[in-house]
């Protein structure tokens, strides 16, 4: 298969699709691992939900196409790095599933065992999610034990291993923060108090994790080979960097929506920081560098390609305008009027 | 446990879970816009009250519809790897196509319409479920060109070691893949509608919401019967076409052993695959299958002997899914028609609605034999006649699988239980009261 164009610019859209994905669930995934933090009873909890109630769908349709595009500009790269990180992956559908449904139903009944129930649901369905896509990431980062024939040598045990858990905890940590943010901007005074200063809390934890996940990169990846051929790549992490001591500059002010901005600005850098160290490959093999799939080895055809690009170039646009728009009607502090759904 | 079987399995379970949410989001979505419409053109309070009723109901369905509806895009990968690579050039861009198109229209716009019930303007919010229902409606239309992709795969060369699309058009005109569309969505209409006919019927015997529950009853009354009717014709055509494009699921699903021209039609039988016979037989009616399959009663149906054992699909299940699937919407056209007949009076009716209420599940039944027949007798091909489901399987190890399946199993019944639960408690709960809610900043009960 000959090298084109079109693979560079779906890997390119590829690493789009998991920053705009982690910007965006990042929020609510870190609102729901905050629940109990952030909702200290019954109507508290339910001002949470109704922070991220008209978003988290949406958010999380950015995975689907995530996945989609992974399957569709590189299908070789989907099906073995699917099939390799089965259990991870399944883990990580079932708390999306029991999650999804938990938003759902927790306000369809007045039960308060009911509530409970839900509550937890929804708090370990967002709290798995963020630090299995920390683990799977930081895996896939470092490159994954697989043979020629795409086969894990390993299992799920494997992959939790020190650089991946460490992956894992910085997820957690910096989708914390993200929803603890977009709370304190979503509810009116003073509940968002508390959440900016859960979002103070948590802004340093994931500030250390990230110096010493980047340091480790050193040592645990090949990520930063990239930046010595092509230096200017630097502005991602540099980027990244600025945009994240931004925050508590804004929450300092109390312009949780800047604040806000910024964390998401700093998610979708840090992916972008990533995704460049990683090209061309997508799923690294840690065997031998000859077993990695890359976007060489593992797309679609050109016609393919070509065809998908036509679609994202027409319907990407609207897509971001009318999800620009639904957040823009949504982003009104919550009163006791909405908390009645 | 076999990989393969367990897959198989699991992807059946995980199909089947998905198709119990899928068809109410189809109809339902499109039977609330309506109401709200009707709403809006006559400012009807029962409208709507209908509109936000059987909305909430639409909604406590359309959660799982979407979180099981993610398992299965997965599954391709983690399942069947070999499929996904052989074939992911072509069927990979469907799947995101579908999401780019459908899912961000139909999860925002349903946003708009919940939440913003009284933040935005009422044309806006009953635009917004309209854009919701069309959404949910090209999403079908997706994964039906995906599907009927893997039925009659058209528009691809073998290149580099898998298939490779040659031609998008010929994927996306593929008739087979039409005419599942034309049958799968209308026969989700069905599904609603008797849906709605059934839980106003419930209401209307007890003297609840009288007036509410008999305009949903009409307008369901109509919707219902249109497509029932409609089916049954266009079932019909779809069968033939099967006839032509897959044989071998044709043979199956007649239990059709030898080729013969003039070939009869049999109402039930006992299929005996070992021996390639039907055990028993009861009532067959001479060339009625070659005329039902190819418009002509002289014609040559190919039977299952003419392919070797292990290129059939199973007979027995692909047979009874069928009839079950035909002799059902036999039945809805008819209780469509009773139903349209006593659309301004239903009251009267009590038998009527009585059966009304016990058909509720029987389209969900009809629908799942429906996915049978299409699946089942695809089989042992996951592409027809381009890939064996054997081939396509994923290098799991039996353990991984064996864990995964009865996770899915558990998992999902536990909340299909609670789902269908949830929604038979509002349906029985009826319509809220009109409320207008009091803007009162929140800090004030905090």
């Amino acid at each position: 298969m000959e090298m084109n164009i079109f693979q560079i610019i779906w890997f390119v859209l590829w690493g789009v699709l998991w920053a705009v994905y982690f910007a965006l669930d990042g929020f609510d995934l870190g609102a729901g691992s905050l629940l109990y933090f952030l909702g200290k009873d019954e109507k508290e909890r339910r001002v949470v939900y109704q922070a991220i109630g008209p978003f988290w769908d949406g958010n999380e349709v950015w995975l689907i196409t995530a996945g989609g595009a992974t399957f569709a500009a590189f299908p070789t790269a989907y099906a073995v790095m699917f099939s390799a990180l089965y259990t991870p992956l399944l883990l990580l559908l079932f708390s999306l599933i029991i999650r999804g449904v938990a938003v759902e139903y927790r306000n369809k009944h007045e039960s308060q065992t009911w509530r409970s129930f839900w509550d937890f649901l929804f708090f370990l369905g967002s709290l798995v999610p963020a630090l299995l896509l920390g683990v799977a990431f930081a895996n896939i980062f470092k490159g994954v034990p697989i043979d020629e024939k795409g086969l894990l040598q390993t299992n799920l045990f494997g992959l939790l291993n020190p650089y991946g858990l460490l992956g894992g905890l910085l997820f957690v940590f910096c989708f914390a923060t993200h929803g603890a943010l977009w709370v304190a901007f979503k509810t009116p005074s003073p509940f968002n108090e508390r959440a900016a200063s859960l979002a103070k809390k948590t802004w340093v934890v994931t500030l250390i994790l990230v110096i010493v996940f980047w340091a480790a990169s050193f040592v645990a990846t090949n990520l930063w080979e990239n930046y010595k051929k092509v230096p200017i790549l630097a502005v991602f992490p540099l980027l990244a960097a600025i945009c994240y001591l931004m925050v508590p500059l804004f929450l300092n002010k109390e312009a949780y929506f800047k604040a806000w901005a910024c964390s998401a600005l700093t998610i979708i850098f840090f992916t972008a920081w990533g995704v460049a160290g990683l090209f061309p490959n997508i799923l690294p093999s840690s065997i031998n560098p000859a077993y990695s799939l890359t976007i060489f080895n593992s797309s679609s055809s050109p016609l393919t390609l070509k065809i998908m690009t036509t679609v994202a170039v027409i319907f990407v646009p609207i897509v971001l305008a009318y999800t620009f728009w639904a957040y823009k009607t949504f982003s009104y502090k919550i009163t006791e009027k909405d908390i009645a759904y | 446990m076999d990989v393969l079987l367990a897959s198989r399995l699991q992807f059946a379970a995980a199909a089947m879970f998905h198709f119990l949410f899928v068809p109410l989001t189809l109809g339902l979505s499109f039977l609330t816009a309506i109401f709200q419409t009707l709403w809006l053109k006559t400012g009807d309070e029962d409208y709507k009250r209908a509109a936000r009723f059987w909305g909430k109901l639409f909604l406590i369905n359309f959660g799982l519809g979407v979180v099981t509806g993610i398992t299965l895009e997965f599954q391709f990968g983690t399942n069947w790897r070999f499929y996904s690579q052989y074939v992911g050039d072509v069927f990979g861009s469907l799947l995101a196509i579908e999401a780019t198109l459908a899912f961000f229209l139909e999860s925002t716009f349903i946003a708009i319409w919940w939440f913003g019930w009284e933040r935005v303007n009422p044309k806006v919010n009953t635009l917004a479920i309209w854009l919701t229902a069309i959404a949910s409606n090209i999403s079908a239309l997706w994964i039906l060109l995906a599907n009927g992709w893997m039925q009659h795969p058209v528009g691809y060369v073998i290149r580099n070691g898998r298939a490779e699309l040659e031609s998008f058009t010929a994927v996306l005109t593929n008739s087979f893949a039409w005419w599942e569309f034309l049958h799968t969505v209308p026969s989700a209409y069905v599904l609603s509608g008797f849906f709605v006919l059934g839980v106003s019927a419930w209401h209307i015997l007890r003297k609840n919401e009288l007036s509410l529950f008999k305009k949903s009853f009409r307008v369901a009354a109509i919707w219902t019967m249109i497509f029932s009717l409609y089916l049954i014709v266009e079932g019909h055509i779809h069968g033939a076409e099967v006839a032509e494009k897959q044989p071998t699921k044709l043979a199956a699903m007649e239990a059709h052993w030898v080729t013969e021209k003039g070939a009869g039609w049999t109402l039930f039988a006992i299929p005996d695959e070992e021996n390639e016979r039907n055990l028993v037989e009861f009532i067959k009616v001479p060339k009625v299958l070659s005329l039902l399959a190819f418009h002509d009663p002289e014609a040559e149906v190919k039977g299952l002997k003419e392919w070797p054992k292990e290129e059939r699909p199973p007979v027995a299940l692909t047979f009874w899914s069928f009839r079950i699937m035909v002799g059902l919407g036999m039945l809805f056209g008819l209780l469509s028609i009773l139903a349209y007949l006593k659309r301004n009076q239903p009251e009267n009716s009590p038998r009527l609605l009585r059966a009304l209420i016990w058909n509720i599940p029987l389209p969900y039944i009809a629908a799942q034999a429906g996915w049978m027949v299409a699946e089942v007798g695809r089989q042992p091909w996951i592409v027809y006649g381009l890939m064996k489901t054997k081939d396509a399987v994923s290098p799991l190890s039996s353990i991984q699988v064996g864990l995964s399946l009865p996770a899915f199993i558990i998992v999902y019944g536990i909340l299909g239980i609670i789902c269908f639960w949830l929604i038979a408690y509002h349906a029985k709960k009826g319509p809220e009261p009109s409320i207008t809610f009091t803007e009162k900043p929140i800090k004030e009960s905090i």
